[in-house]
């Protein structure tokens, strides 16, 4: 299948998938924007939610903030390596991005599954409602992400089609700025 | 210029394309031409029009005559009723006016008439319609699951949409949050192609103010949908736990708020009200401008109080929440806004009476569906009014009066709108005229009966009529005789209408088949669409792709001696 | 003038809405009837005639222009006048509470009404409190208060002829005021979908004049009624 010519046109001054994920990314924020902006509504009006959000763990939440801080930083490197025309390297970057993504989703695992063997699940107050159900629907963006990113790495890796590497990277660093907005939200305002 | 030079290289492409013809999986099941997508958006909405007024013939039946059987269906129980309301409103809105108005004549016009060979992502706008597609099945399939389809009202206000035990369909509450939520996934993707395709796939030399209306109205619907849907779409998800998981954000009883819900829903639900009518005042300006050979009067402005109503919907939402247990002195804020936003509308409204004057106006179908477009809005208009203001709300609020008024609005958008950019376009898509006569026989078998469906409303809404009521036998200050003559009446028109859309499918089949063949500009109209030919071919221009020189609207033209319309690719 | 043609006004305040409705229609069917005038006088003043081209006119052109300019004017003062009368409106209705001599509680659930009267010591909660179901009774000119409840869903306690209408919720005890005019029996709606039996939940208003609603009381407080079983 031919691509069409209307791709390759940029009537705006920006290549047309850079425009489309900021596009995406600014229907994501209302999306996020929805969820959280119910949760501080909620949260403000029910003092209480400060005791349950004293059981979260900070610490865990930090070092999954340094997590995905890292991985942004080497989905910048990746696409630097990409405008150098460097796919073997860009490739590599991101498989070490996807990494960083696999890493927070670990520690992510171990933390729920300690805090619902401590009886705090999903149902057990509106508090823990919110608190999986944000960080939920994030892990299932840094999941999405880590799927395309192995995607864009396999083509970038033959050096194929690396402006993709950027437009990754785009969303990715959206990824990790929703985690710093729940991070505070969820697990330091007590 | 290099554009020249692509555009050799993609006729070239063509051409050796020609060679492998697709086959029909690839032509009309999983095309990726962006016309062939319009199609299938036209034609599910379509069916589901015809489902949704079937729906409306089947309950409108037990309104106006309890307890006999509707002839089709049967018995109408009043579980049966509610799911028939819920499900008319949900596919009406969701089902038809979405995927016509904004994916239908999206995909459609806004490649041809920018200029383009299709829309830049031509694989997402495949998996829009797919994911539609599912939707749609969903919400049928939801008939047919144990406990029926979802009853609680398109607007699903929990704890009612939340809690089975009070619902009483199980699944198919969960069936009708899961098949909205997809429908939005589904027109996110569309939009994000709708809006990137306009913003940078023009033609060379199509600057902003050289965008047809309707491609802007679109575009900004398309921007209003992705900013407004998103807390409702968390709000799906908050939902889809609260019925399947026990999570409790909507359940008062467990330190969840049900209001929640209701601004989710509305933040979202207002702003779409206006998101279905862009596109269709955006058709309508095409129209009227061809068959009065008129420039637009003030082209800007119309796009500057599109946006402004854009901007003022979203402050508007709690109006419909009036005296649902908000603190009362927000409902005066949101009375101020309410009002305001008729200013915009209404200068809209003039500039198309505007544009009427001093034209040479035919009255052909698509005429005569734009013109009685603007008419019937108004009235839908102005009724809303009633309804911004608190204190009459009071009363008003849940009423036949709201009824009429939405319907006021949401039939000329979704079904007059549609039915004039359909004949309109007609002979571009399929490549023959349709029957003129036939056409206005049934512009007239339709536009009548449905003043007589809503109008009597009007009446009983203001005499107390409550909506979602499945008998009005129970309430003897309902029960006067000439309250059952209206309703009746309603009923009638309905039938009326429903029969007169036999004529439609007849008109569009025998026109398909064997209408005279249309020629490339058949209403001698200035848009890049009619420089294709009829039916444009995949590329739409295997040529070349045009070049424009100057604005959409140029009728009438005083420089312009040898005709009364100056297309935009003829060069000065 | 519309709406008490189409049903009848029974409380103090059916009058200031009644009058708002009237004053809304006159000043939206102005712009209305103007618009649509314009409108039909246009496409047949220009209706397509053999040889004769339209006008050129973009719509910045001043002459043309000022007209929509102008039209803004009125609009903008309607739209202030209704404003100021439906805030007023509102406020008296559903922000102001004045003082009652009455109080009663509006219980709604799937799908019935239960009111609870305060019996002949007219307080509240108290031991001779009349509970009745789907049938509300009143005495008129007095000022109640209503304190409404939800046991399940939403509701929405509508008296049409009050020209009142609220939702109810549950978890949430919403007080607000009514103060019928005229004596009669007038149907209570359910405003709000509720599940399958919406349609079902008639209630009725009774409003009967004070000497009567006493008897009422008299008769159905619950000592009443116990010492006429004892019998
Ligand atoms: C596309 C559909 C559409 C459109 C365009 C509108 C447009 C408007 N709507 Fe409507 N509305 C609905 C669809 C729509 N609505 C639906 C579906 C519901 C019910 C939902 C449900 O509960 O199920 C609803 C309900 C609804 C309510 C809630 C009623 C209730 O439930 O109690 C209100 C209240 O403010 C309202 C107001 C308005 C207003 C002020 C406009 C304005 O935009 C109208 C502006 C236009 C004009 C005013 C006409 C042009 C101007 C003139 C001719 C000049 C003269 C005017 C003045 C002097 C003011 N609408
Ligand atoms: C776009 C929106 C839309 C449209 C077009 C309609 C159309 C109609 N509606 Fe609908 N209605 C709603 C949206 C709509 N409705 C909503 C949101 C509700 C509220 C639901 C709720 O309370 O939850 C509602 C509720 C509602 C009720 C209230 C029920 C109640 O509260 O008890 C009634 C009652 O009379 C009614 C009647 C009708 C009738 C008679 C039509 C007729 O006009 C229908 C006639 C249909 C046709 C004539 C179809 C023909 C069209 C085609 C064949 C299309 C061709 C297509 C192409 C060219 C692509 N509707
Ligand atoms: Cu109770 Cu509707
Ligand atoms: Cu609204």
């Amino acid at each position: 299948m031919s691509r069409p010519i209307a791709t390759t046109r940029s009537a705006a001054g920006m290549p047309t998938p850079r425009l489309a994920v900021w596009w995406l990314i600014a229907s994501e924020i209302v999306i996020f924007g929805g969820v959280l902006g119910s949760y501080i509504m909620h949260r403000l009006a029910h003092g209480i939610w400060a005791d349950y959000a004293a059981n979260t763990n900070p610490w865990i939440g930090a070092f999954n903030t340094f997590v995905l801080l890292s991985s942004s930083l080497s989905a910048v490197l990746a696409h630097q390596a990409a405008e150098r025309g460097d796919g073997k390297r860009a490739a590599n970057l991101l498989y070490l991005t996807t990494l960083g993504g696999a890493v927070f989703l670990c520690v992510k695992a171990f933390e729920w599954t300690t805090e619902i063997s401590h009886g705090m699940t999903i149902t057990a107050n509106t508090f823990w409602s919110f608190y999986y159900t944000a960080a939920g629907i994030h892990a299932a963006h840094v999941i999405a992400g880590m799927i395309i990113m192995v995607i864009v790495a396999q083509t970038a890796k033959k050096n194929l089609e690396l402006h993709r590497v950027e437009i990754i990277g785009i969303y990715w660093h959206f990824v990790d700025l929703v985690w710093i907005f729940l991070f505070p939200l969820l697990y330091i305002a007590k | 210029m290099a554009e020249s030079i692509r555009v050799e290289h993609a006729a070239h492409h063509d051409d050796h394309h020609g060679h492998h013809e697709m086959s029909f999986l690839e032509k009309y099941v999983f095309p990726l031409d962006h016309k062939m997508i319009a199609m299938q958006y036209m034609f599910t909405g379509m069916f589901m029009a015809l489902i949704g007024g079937f729906f409306a013939y089947a309950f409108r039946w037990q309104i106006a005559f309890p307890g006999t059987e509707a002839p089709f269906w049967g018995q109408v129980s009043p579980a049966d009723y509610n799911s028939l309301v819920t499900n008319h409103g949900s596919i009406m809105i969701f089902w038809v006016a979405m995927p016509v108005l904004i994916a239908a004549f999206g995909n459609y016009l806004i490649p041809l008439m920018i200029g383009a060979d299709d829309m830049v992502f031509p694989k997402l706008n495949r998996l829009s319609y797919q994911i539609f597609l599912l939707s749609a099945l969903i919400i049928l399939a939801s008939f047919f699951v144990e406990g029926g389809a979802f009853g609680g009202a398109w607007t699903a206000y929990p704890p009612l949409s939340t809690k089975a035990e009070y619902s009483l369909t199980p699944l198919g509450s969960t069936m009708w949050i899961t098949a909205v939520a997809l429908e939005f996934v589904a027109f996110l993707l569309g939009g994000i192609n709708f809006i990137t395709t306009a913003m940078n796939s023009r033609a060379p030399g199509m600057k902003m103010w050289d965008i047809p209306m309707v491609v802007w109205m679109i575009v900004i619907a398309s921007i209003l949908f992705m900013l407004s849907v998103g807390p409702l779409l968390a709000g799906g998800i908050m939902m889809l736990f609260d019925q399947n998981l026990g999570t409790a954000f909507f359940d008062p009883d467990r330190g969840g708020d049900p209001i929640l819900w209701q601004h989710l829903f509305w933040f979202f639900g207002h702003p779409e009200v206006y998101v279905v009518l862009l596109p269709a005042v955006g058709i309508v300006a095409e129209i009227i401008t061809v068959f009065a050979r008129k420039k637009l009067f003030g082209y800007k402005t119309v796009l500057y109080t599109a946006i402004g109503t854009g901007v003022l919907s979203f402050t508007v939402w709690a109006h419909h929440q009036f005296i649902a247990g908000i603190d009362p002195r927000m409902a005066n804020v949101f009375t101020v806004t309410t009002l305001l936003i008729s200013v915009p509308i209404a200068e809209m409204m003039f500039v198309y009476i505007a544009t009427l004057y001093g034209g040479s106006i035919t009255l052909s179908t698509p005429m005569l569906w734009a013109l009685s477009f603007i008419f019937e809005f108004l009235i839908g208009g102005i009724t809303g009014i009633f309804l911004g203001a608190s204190g009459n709300d009071i009363y008003m609020h849940d009423t036949y009066f709201v009824l009429a008024h939405f319907h006021y609005t949401f039939y000329p958008i979704a079904i007059i709108g549609t039915y004039a950019g359909f004949t309109f376009w007609f002979p571009k898509m399929f490549g023959r005229m349709m029957n003129d006569k036939l056409g206005k026989l049934h512009f007239w078998l339709t536009i009548i009966p449905f003043n007589t469906i809503f109008l009597p409303l009007f009446v009983l809404g203001a005499a107390g009529h409550h909506r979602r009521i499945f008998d009005y036998r129970n309430f003897p200050e309902l029960s006067y005789p000439w309250m059952w003559d209206l309703q009746a009446l309603a009923t009638y028109s309905l039938i009326v209408m429903l029969l007169a859309q036999v004529i439609f499918f007849y008109n569009v089949i025998t026109s398909w088949i064997s209408g005279p063949v249309a020629p490339k500009n058949p209403w001698n109209s200035n848009t890049l669409e009619w420089t294709a030919t009829s039916p444009p071919p995949h590329g739409n221009w295997p040529e070349g792709l045009p070049t424009v020189y100057r604005g959409p609207y140029e009728y009438s033209h005083p420089d312009r001696k040898s005709s009364d319309y100056w297309p935009q690719n003829e060069p000065a | 003038m519309i709406l008490d043609s189409l049903l009848p006004s029974a409380s103090t305040y059916a009058a200031d809405i009644n009058q708002l409705f009237d004053v809304i229609t006159l000043l939206v069917g102005i712009p209305f009837l103007v618009a649509s005038f314009l409108f039909f006088s246009f496409i047949f003043r220009f209706k397509a005639k053999g040889g004769q081209k339209a006008m050129y006119i973009t719509g910045t052109e001043h002459q043309y222009m000022k007209w929509i300019h102008r039209a803004h004017v009125p609009i903008l003062v309607f739209d202030v006048i209704i404003v100021v009368m439906a805030v007023n409106v509102w406020y008296r209705v559903k922000q102001d509470l004045p003082e009652a001599s009455s109080t009663v509680r509006v219980i709604a659930q799937q799908w019935a009404w239960s009111f609870v009267h305060p019996g002949p010591d007219n307080v509240l909660d108290t031991a001779d409190d009349i509970t009745t179901v789907n049938e509300l009774h009143v005495a008129a000119n007095t000022l109640y208060h209503y304190k409404l409840e939800s046991l399940d869903v939403l509701h929405n306690f509508s008296v049409p002829v009050f020209r009142l209408k609220q939702d109810a919720i549950p978890g949430r005890i919403i007080t607000g005021w009514f103060e019928p005019t005229m004596t009669g029996t007038f149907d209570i709606q359910c405003a709000e979908i509720c599940g399958i039996g919406h349609g079902l939940m008639p209630a009725k208003i009774v409003i009967e004049s004070s000497e009567q609603h006493a008897a009422w009381v008299e008769q159905n407080s619950p000592f009443a009624v116990a010492a006429l079983a004892a019998n």
